[in-house]
């Protein structure tokens, strides 16, 4: 698995890390019930801090994507499609909330945009 | 658990008073003690470790350092700045010497440490270089297992080579048991984004901050604005603010707050250092 944090991605650390391992988790590297690193040898590893790593775990679990089991570690949870599903349409929205955001600033009319979409997913078909 | 919890630690002296410094070092845990010179970072470690006689509570593993200090002092490794290594021993003396000293010293360990920092062992102290006894201070104190660390300064004067060796030390020293800690204090602020869970940052004796480092790097922001959109943030919404001929540079602690308030979204992430800066010097 590949973990990258740069500083110039502008987003916190934990967050690239959560995103290195959902990622992992999307392309199946990380596979259903595997073990995470331990948070200690990730932080170590890494070269931040525990705290942030754990962090991360913490997010993660809260999204329901690792489990983690006192004493024992963090590993892959069960995969959820609806869960994968959510995490793809809110990036979609991302993208659309920055469409709607230079096309205001631009003066390009909603129709001019959909126009403009609609071109795209015609063109693939 | 804490390993260390110090409760309104103050000390006067002429001219310079610890003001009611309070904070715990958790077990698993890397606390980075920052601040000028002359903030009052040593004092505070020797008052931690009873070298000075200040008012307030030290508890070292649960226990006052001022009526049990030598059952304490046995669990504890401490590197100070005024070296305690006599110029005219080699590491091999010190290991004679550290033996009769301390029952759980760990010969062993210390020959490997040596080895694996690439100390020479029949050198005398004297010749070596300021990296080189660095790394046998620490080889020292950490040889007898101690719960705790404590270091005054352990990277100042170091190039970022053996500051990078001396983190993974530390990162290394924490994972063998995961109920140590370590407190370390530095003005080398980039270090501590690397390796510290939690920063106290200390100025002219008063505690001004005890966040988790965490925070501090992903939280605070730094809004460049002109006077006049200065003038409309309230403020409750910024930490301090330094005025320039042509901006206004506004110190933030919340940065998502902060965007959702006022649609500001070019938010710059400050160091450690441009935080420390923005409390010292900036304007309220």
């Amino acid at each position: 698995m590949n973990i990258i944090i740069t500083n110039s991605s502008g987003l916190p650390i934990f967050e690239q890390i959560e995103n290195s391992i959902k990622e992992a988790i999307f392309s199946n590297e990380l596979k259903e019930g595997e073990m995470l690193p331990s948070v200690r040898c990730l932080a170590n590893d890494l070269k931040i801090s525990f705290l942030t790593v754990k962090r991360a775990y913490d997010e993660l679990e809260k999204a329901g994507f690792i489990k983690t089991v006192q004493g024992k570690g963090s590993y892959v949870a069960p995969k959820n499609l609806d869960l994968i599903k959510e995490e793809k349409l809110k990036e979609i929205q991302g993208y659309i909330e920055k469409i709607y955001e230079v096309s205001k600033i631009s003066n390009i009319s909603k129709e001019e945009v959909i126009e403009l979409f609609k071109m795209i997913f015609e063109e693939e078909i | 658990m804490n390993n260390i919890e110090v409760k309104d630690l103050s000390k006067k002296y002429v001219g310079f008073s610890l003001d009611k410094i309070s904070f715990n070092v958790p077990s698993g845990m890397v606390v980075g003690l920052i601040g000028e010179n002359g903030a009052g970072k040593t004092t505070t470690i020797k008052s931690i470790l009873n070298i000075i006689n200040s008012e307030g509570t030290v508890k070292i593993f649960g226990k006052d350092i001022k009526t049990r200090e030598k059952e304490i002092k046995k669990d504890l490794g401490v590197v100070l700045d005024d070296s305690f290594l006599s110029a005219y021993l080699t590491p091999k003396h010190i290991n004679l010497v550290m033996k009769d000293f301390y029952q759980t010293w760990d010969e062993n360990k210390y020959n490997d440490l040596l080895k694996q920092f690439g100390l020479p062992t029949d050198k005398l102290v004297k010749d070596f270089s300021s990296g080189m006894k660095m790394k046998l201070k620490i080889a020292t104190a950490i040889s007898h297992n101690p719960k705790l660390l404590i270091l005054d300064e352990p990277t100042s004067g170091l190039d970022p080579v053996v500051r990078s060796e001396i983190l993974d030390i530390f990162r290394k020293y924490i994972e063998e048991d995961e109920s140590r800690s370590i407190l370390l204090s530095t003005h080398i602020t980039t270090d501590l984004e690397h390796i510290s869970d939690y920063i106290v940052f200390i100025d002219k004796g008063k505690m001004v901050l005890n966040v988790p480092t965490l925070e501090l790097l992903e939280d605070y922001g730094v809004v460049k604005c002109s006077e006049e959109e200065f003038s409309k943030i309230n403020e409750k919404d910024y930490v301090s603010y330094k005025k320039g001929k042509y901006q206004y540079e506004v110190l933030i602690n919340d940065k998502n707050v902060f965007k959702k308030k006022y649609g500001i979204t070019s938010i710059d992430k400050p160091s450690i250092d441009d935080i420390m800066l923005f409390y010292i010097k900036g304007e309220r």
